[in-house]
């Protein structure tokens, strides 16, 4: 089984658009949304939800008011100034530690599973989707990038699918490690503006930190072609190969405005092009 | 007044919003999207004064420790594994909660400093910055936020999202600026960006980025909600270009200036 992620660093570079007509165009794989922050790729791939699961992550503390004495003991311990000046835990802020739990003298504190988000699985025009929705300002979102990747999984090898097309979590941080761990292959989605060759770089160290093969598509390259030289020239200098480029073209948004991939809505060669040369470099991989 | 710019997604146009407003009105800027801090590229400054942003990771003392377990049955985070002869650490798991230190029956835990990123500035900008490989960004955007002056203007720079990081660096704001395209995907992050504000209860409005690229369906939803709409970015080729070379549009285009100003009146 092969594993693909797309990832982008910063957003808007058109990371989901292209999963999107990877899954259209990959024929019954195993589609995978880690952007559990932002989902998108249920707007152009609607996924009919068969089933859905709850998903804690941290803990949550809470105190008992009736039991509590006053002594103070869990705001002097709180290292994230979770608990306010009139003892209350401050929900968006409760890491879940449990060190009030541990300090307070008389057991007023309560700690309970957070109700964190929810992991679907869907059927898709294209195969089965796996997906989820974390809760606002929640903490775990690696640990449920990581539920949505082995639940992913499963069902590949359930279904008896060769490969897992995931789109990956926006940033450097831990979502992006969740997403890319245990993958063949990463597809940077960028585009040729400084923060885009910026973002470019920071998130190819993360790939790189991980020991994954990566390749670079450049998105609406003709926007400034002298970044799209830089770009080039980076991965040249670090052995990257460029999986194509592609450029500025209105019929991207408008295919995004019917709810369609590209490959539905024009059949886009390039696009086409890009997704044959994945292919053939995942099946190089050993 | 403390204005932070957000958006439920990245790639909509918030670091040009924030840089552009910050430049206009003269405000400080703190670039709080540590995962990608773009605003220097901008502004290409030299930033000298830098510190460290550090975590406190546990450290065993194995002439003290007798592997009874405790810390690793306590740690919500899976950082510590005690086998019968040793005792791991997975630093990039810690939070920094200090727990195991509590529940340590032989005192054979104190603590160290571990640098998982940094805050560099000049008093009139700062920006965090979170190291490669790290999984932790709150710390970071917590340490940028105390270079806060409420006496001076401060402009936001919020990482994209839901998450976290994203609530750490707009609470307290007096406002809150959402940023957004307009498409289905704009929409669909410009809802999540709302709940967020909405549970925070922070006053906000919408400025539309790449305008005409798309359909009405956001601004429908904003009058719809009573949400304002405080500014309109048409999707303009010198805009994109001066963005694509790290330029600051307000400096070419200073009819823009004024905007912002006016944006800025609005919202005080
Ligand atoms: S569980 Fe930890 S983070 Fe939450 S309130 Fe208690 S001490 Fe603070
Ligand atoms: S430690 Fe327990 S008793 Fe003391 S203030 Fe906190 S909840 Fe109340």
């Amino acid at each position: 089984m092969r594993q693909l992620t797309v990832i982008s660093g910063k957003g808007g570079t058109g990371k989901t658009t292209l999963t999107g007509a990877f899954a259209a165009l990959a024929e019954g794989a195993v589609i995978a949304d880690c952007d559990v922050d932002a989902p998108d790729l249920h707007l152009i791939l609607h996924p009919e939800i068969k089933e859905e699961k709850k998903f804690s992550g941290m803990k949550l503390a809470s105190i008992n008011h009736e039991k509590c004495i006053n002594c103070r003991k869990c705001y002097e311990n709180c290292k994230f100034d979770a608990i306010t000046d009139d003892l209350r835990v401050n929900e968006l802020k409760c890491e879940g530690c449990g060190v009030c739990v541990y300090v307070c003298p008389v057991n007023a504190v309560e700690f309970k599973e957070r109700d964190s988000g929810i992991l679907y699985i869907s059927e898709t025009r294209f195969g089965p989707m796996v997906h989820a929705r974390l809760n606002i300002g929640e903490e775990t979102s690696g640990k449920l990038v990581s539920l949505v990747r082995s639940t992913a999984r499963e069902i590949a090898e359930k279904r008896k699918k060769d490969l897992i097309i995931i789109d990956g979590s926006p940033g450097i941080g831990c979502p992006v490690i969740a997403s890319l761990t245990d993958s063949d292959l990463a597809l940077i989605v960028t585009e040729p503006t400084l923060s885009g060759l910026h973002d470019l770089k920071r998130v190819y160290d993360v790939s790189k930190h991980f020991g994954i093969k990566t390749m670079v598509c450049i998105n609406k390259y003709d926007i400034n072609r002298e970044n799209s030289e830089k770009i080039e020239k980076f991965c040249m200098e670090n052995g990257i190969e460029i999986a194509g480029e592609i450029p500025y073209d209105p019929d991207f948004t408008k295919a995004m405005i019917e709810e369609k991939t590209i490959i539905e809505y024009n059949d886009n060669p390039l696009v086409r092009e890009i997704w044959e040369k994945i292919k053939e470099v995942m099946q190089s991989l050993s | 007044m403390i204005i932070a710019v957000a958006s439920g997604k990245g790639g909509t146009g918030k670091t040009t919003v924030a840089v552009n407003l910050a430049l206009s009105i003269d405000a400080v800027l703190l670039d709080c999207d540590v995962e990608e801090p773009n605003c220097n590229i901008f502004l290409k400054k030299d930033l000298k004064d830098i510190e460290d942003v550090t975590l406190d990771v546990p450290v065993i003392n194995f002439k003290k420790c007798n592997f009874c377990g405790k810390c690793s049955e306590f740690c919500e985070y899976n950082a510590l594994a005690v086998t019968k002869e040793n005792v791991l650490v997975f630093k990039e798991l810690c939070h920094g909660c200090g727990g195991c230190k509590l529940v340590c029956p032989e005192d054979a835990i104190t603590y160290e400093k571990r640098k998982i990123g940094e805050v560099a500035g000049d008093g009139s900008f700062y920006q965090g910055k979170l190291n490669i490989g790290e999984a932790m960004a709150t710390p970071v955007v917590s340490a940028v936020k105390k270079k806060i002056d409420r006496r001076k203007d401060t402009v936001i720079d919020a990482p994209p999202g839901a998450s976290c990081p994203v609530i750490e660096s707009v609470s307290k704001s007096d406002y809150c600026i959402l940023v957004t395209e307009p498409t289905p995907f704009g929409l669909s992050d410009l809802r999540i960006a709302v709940e967020v504000l909405e549970k925070l209860g922070i006053p906000y409005g919408i400025v539309i980025n790449r305008d005409g690229i798309g359909n009405e369906k956001v601004e429908e939803y904003c009058k719809e909600n009573n949400i304002p709409i405080l500014m309109k970015i048409p999707y303009e080729r010198k805009i994109a270009e001066l963005y694509s070379r790290g330029v600051p549009f307000t400096l070419e285009m200073p009819e823009w200036k004024e905007r912002f100003r006016k944006l800025y009146e609005a919202i005080r």
